[in-house]
């Protein structure tokens, strides 16, 4: 879809050795963080992680303490910078007394969109709005507002798209529209960064996942590579035996062993650990 | 909420037109018990014309920065709480441009009802006292850049304040502007220099009070004697500072106010 640049792509945001400091607070201790182009990056961790500062500081709206932020290749925050992204805040409001469609309609304006009527009518479309775009924001349920602010986000095709809590005010129906919305902006190729402090299907799309805790990183990874095997749990006539370290590709071998040292195997159990255990024990959650 | 101030503000202006128009068909229509000062040497339709000019200016001035204030209390701090500005500032437009668009559109909205309220206050003093200023659009201007002033004073504060301690920080220098007056007034009472000489640096320090001060020496400018009376009735009180001085003076005023204003908002965390 969009023209290659020579040479080396920059990545669609690529965050080192961030720091923001406010006043005692150390919101976040030198992050490293990238959004290769065509990406869809979660950031998770627990309330106060500093997720939102790392996205703050990715649209200008904060300034690191140190550290450095770049969207597209350009510094964060800067003119060229902002026009490449679709934001979602975490908090955000719309006037009142505006409809969907003039919230869209002003963000047409501001983000130099020449997408017209039927942009809007896609966007509010795709977060499952069409019926509403002539309601007014304060008619609204916190969901609906929630799904308008993912189309205003979408306003003038950005490059790169970041949505901090996107999902917090969404009910299963609504999580589901925000999955499959997701999913169609992969097919895309645009660039996504994801908040979450909690892990539903939504997070479980993502082509890699960082974990946030007490403003550093505690693990990175794809989903796969974060929900690795635990071992592999065997039953004999001596007890039952984890074997830590082992894959499913060990069963038989282990079964093998077993049998020739003379045991009665009764069962087999191959241990693996969901992207939610080590989401959890990164961020000191209890785990089964 | 926006609504029931506008609502709120005309049904106030209303009333104080209201007021006025009573005040003046009293005031004229008994206008021989009517007698000036000893000192002020002019007719009783002279003086009561610029007395009840005076007071209306006044209050024209004050219901002018209440309907600033209220335009432009929150436009920083109180729409970044509520999540209605960062949405906005993420856009390529950018922060100056915001901020000064929100400027332009309190101050489109001020200065066209200070205007009002000024022109009416006269057209009824005009109608039923026959009386008319000396000068009469130069202190309605002068009255609507004060409250322009007031505007620019309000936007530096909603960026370094909250919504309540910027409001009570505008009221406070309007207060300041207020005492000043007071000051000069007395200090013009007593002969005392130092009091004066305070009042004078208040004046300068707070424009939109200097403004009005002009403004009120403008009505009653051509006529020798009862100008220096009619600048100590008001709160106001008296007018030192005056003419081009103060006009080009709040004018780099403004220009400074706005500049840290603008510089301030594009180096705040939203
Ligand atoms: N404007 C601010 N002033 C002071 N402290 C802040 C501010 N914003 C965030 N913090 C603090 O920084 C830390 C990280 O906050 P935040 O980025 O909002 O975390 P998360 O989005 O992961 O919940 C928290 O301890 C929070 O209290
Ligand atoms: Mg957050």
């Amino acid at each position: 879809m969009r023209q290659g640049y020579c040479g080396r792509v920059p990545n669609a945001l690529a965050v080192r050795g961030l720091r923001k400091r406010y006043g005692s607070v150390e919101a976040l201790k030198g992050v490293d963080l990238e959004v290769g182009e065509g990406e869809l990056v979660g950031l998770l961790g627990p309330n106060g992680a500093g997720k939102s500062t790392l996205v703050k500081i990715a649209v200008g709206l904060v300034r690191p303490t140190t550290g450095d932020a770049e969207v597209g290749g350009a510094r964060a925050g800067s003119r060229s910078a902002r026009a490449a992204l679709g934001y979602l805040a975490e908090l955000f409001r719309f006037p009142g007394w505006y409809t969907a469609d003039e919230v869209l309609e002003l963000h047409q304006q501001l983000a130099g969109s020449r997408g017209g009527a039927a942009e809007r009518a896609r966007l509010l479309e795709l977060v499952a709005l069409s019926d509403a775009a002539e309601r007014r924001v304060d008619g609204m349920s916190k969901g609906m507002q929630q799904r308008l602010g993912i189309a205003q986000a979408l306003v003038g095709e950005p490059r790169l798209l970041l949505l901090d809590e996107p999902t917090s005010a969404l009910d299963p129906v609504g999580r589901r529209t925000v999955r499959l919305l997701l999913e169609e902006l992969r097919r895309q190729g645009v660039s996504v960064l994801l908040n979450s402090h909690l892990l539903s299907e939504v997070e479980l799309v993502c082509d890699r996942v960082t974990i946030l805790l007490a403003g550093e990183v505690v693990a990175a990874g794809t989903p796969a590579e974060l929900s690795r095997a635990r071992g592999v749990e065997l039953e004999t006539d001596d007890g039952v035996r984890t074997i830590p370290g082992a894959t499913r590709e060990d069963a038989p071998r282990l079964v093998s062993e077993a049998i020739a040292a003379g045991r009665r195997v009764y069962g087999v159990r191959v241990l693996t650990s969901t992207l939610e255990d080590t989401y959890l024990e990164a961020v000191g959650g209890e785990t089964d | 909420m926006r609504r029931k101030v506008f609502a709120v503000v005309i049904l106030l202006t209303a009333v104080f037109l209201f007021l006025f128009w009573l005040a003046n068909h009293y005031v004229f229509g008994q206008l021989s018990q009517i007698t000036p000062p000893r000192d002020v040497n002019v007719d009783t339709r002279t003086f009561a014309g610029a007395f009840l000019t005076g007071l209306a200016m006044f209050a024209t001035l004050f219901l002018g920065v209440v309907l600033a204030v209220f335009l432009t209390i929150g436009v920083v701090s109180g729409d970044a709480e509520r999540g209605l500005l960062q949405p906005l500032v993420v856009r390529p437009v950018g922060r100056s441009t915001l901020l000064l668009s929100r400027f332009l559109g309190a101050a489109g909205v001020c200065v066209a009802y200070v205007l009002f309220v000024y022109f009416t206050a006269m057209v009824i003093t005009g109608l039923t006292g026959h009386w008319w200023p000396d000068r009469i659009a130069w202190p309605g201007f002068e009255l609507a850049f004060g409250v322009v002033i007031v505007i620019a004073l309000s936007l530096l504060g909603s960026v370094v304040l909250s919504s309540t301690a910027n409001g009570i920080a505008v009221f406070m220098l309007f207060g300041a502007g207020l005492v000043a007056g007071l000051l000069g007034t007395i200090g013009h009472a007593l002969n005392s220099h130092a009091v004066k000489q305070a009042s004078t640096i208040t004046a300068w320090a707070l424009p939109f009070e200097a403004l009005y001060q002009d403004a009120l020496r403008m009505i009653t400018e051509k006529t020798s004697g009862l100008t220096g009376f009619l600048l100590q009735l008001g709160p106001f009180g008296g007018a030192y500072v005056h003419g081009w001085g103060i006009r080009v003076w709040s004018a780099g005023y403004l220009i400074v106010v706005g500049a840290i204003a603008l510089w301030a908002f594009s180096r705040r965390n939203l």
